[in-house]
């Protein structure tokens, strides 16, 4: 069965989306990253949906599980990349994934994710002027 | 009726078409065709020539379907459809057909053979038909002009503004129903992917009202920009619209500010950005 990839960077895990999502993906995704934050002690979740054209309720579902079990594990979640017309979606659909953090690309991801952890070493001045 | 009755009738405008064509055109003006100056006499002519010549080969194939009359209905589509862009009355419009019962039937009146068989009946009702199918089409085409001004309205009272480097500004005017709410969105959420914006000030000194419905437009907008790791600020709430909202129990569970300019004070310094003073204004300058 297709695994989607969990890199892991630091004491961050970084989980790149670059196909559709059905919804078997999306619990396997919801399992693995479980497993890994706990073996990898990681403190921070950073998914990137640039590559994600198509949501559903389920999905969304999904994006709000997994921030809700890393807060569990002691995690943070970022959520980055998304798409205008699958926020637009989202927000249709009622989810405003209130529990998740969201960033515009994973560079900014990466710094939000630092602020709260004083000890990674990434992002500084965003714009770079 | 019959087809040889619509035949005679077709041969008879062929032998007739300019004494006709005149007549009509006396009618025409009669009623003040010209009157208005937007068209002149020459044109007319000219549409009149043209659809006595697609009546006639009409009615040369028999029958009075206005099936059969594709020729005419082309030609007076166009023609209504110019005249309602033009600005045409209605009235004006309708004119240019129904003016051509009178002059037709002074004309086949004196023709014995032709009024006594009632061949001129059908003729007479595809003509009312006609003027029907000319009003219809002039509707449509202001229908048309219409949709498309309110689409050009809700394109222009929408713009993104970039304020600064990862700060723009969405200054509503007008009411915000859901369907403009949904343009405002999709431009709003482009110009932050265009820009990497990471924060943007939603004004709203130019809506008249804010009601339950828009406060929740507001918020779906507000929402979907968060999705994208974007931050809204609120701002230009008037005291009345303050006040309304508060009795309605209305909640915008945003950062909100009083001015613009407030506005994009906090959204710099969120920047890590302020805006200071470099020198003591020339004197008498401020005062």
């Amino acid at each position: 069965m297709d695994r989607i990839p969990i890199l892991k960077l630091g004491q961050a895990l970084l989980v790149t989306i670059q196909v559709d999502m059905h919804d078997q993906l999306a619990t396997a995704l919801e399992e693995d990253l479980a497993a890994r934050v706990v073996s990898s002690g990681a403190r921070g979740v950073l998914i990137d949906i640039s590559g994600l054209e198509i949501v559903d309720s389920f999905i969304g579902r999904m994006l709000d599980n997994i921030a809700a079990v890393s807060r569990l594990l002691d995690a943070d979640t970022v959520v980055v990349g998304m798409r205008p017309a699958v926020a637009i979606t989202l927000v249709e659909l009622g989810l405003s994934l209130a529990g998740v953090r969201t960033a515009l690309n994973v560079e900014r991801g990466m710094a939000l994710l630092s602020l709260s952890m004083a000890d990674w070493g990434v992002g500084d001045d965003e714009d770079g002027d | 009726m019959s087809d040889s009755g619509t035949r005679s009738i077709a041969d008879f405008l062929a032998a007739h078409e300019e004494e006709l064509r005149d007549s009509w055109l006396e009618s025409m003006k009669r009623s003040g065709a010209l009157e208005s100056g937007r068209v002149r006499e020459a044109e007319l002519q000219t549409q009149c020539t043209a659809f006595l010549r697609e009546l006639r080969s009409g009615l040369q194939t028999g029958g009075t379907d206005i099936g059969n009359f594709s020729g005419v209905t082309e030609l007076l589509s166009d023609l209504s459809r110019s005249r309602a862009i033009q600005g045409f009355s209605p009235r004006e419009t309708a004119l240019f057909v129904f003016s051509l019962k009178q002059p037709l039937l002074d004309a086949v009146g004196g023709q014995a053979a032709l009024s006594a068989d009632g061949a001129l009946r059908p003729v007479w009702m595809l003509l009312d038909e006609l003027g029907l199918y000319t009003f219809e089409v002039f509707q449509k085409s202001r229908e048309e002009v219409i949709v498309r001004q309110q689409e050009e309205i809700s394109e222009l009272s929408t713009p993104v503004i970039k304020l600064w480097k990862g700060i723009l500004a969405l200054p509503l005017i007008g009411t915000l129903d859901s369907q403009r709410t949904q343009v405002v969105m999709e431009n709003l959420l482009e110009a932050i992917v265009d820009q990497g914006a990471s924060i943007a000030i939603i004004d709203i000194t130019g809506v008249p009202t804010v009601d339950t419905l828009t406060a929740q437009h507001l918020l779906k907008t507000v929402a979907a920009a968060r999705l994208m790791g974007a931050d809204c600020i609120i701002s230009g709430i008037r005291p009345q619209i303050a006040q309304t909202m508060v009795h309605l129990g209305v909640e915008l569970s945003v950062v909100s500010k009083a001015t613009l300019a407030d506005a994009l004070a906090l959204a710099l310094s969120r920047l890590g950005r302020a805006v200071v003073r470099v020198s003591q204004p020339a004197a008498g300058a401020g005062s």
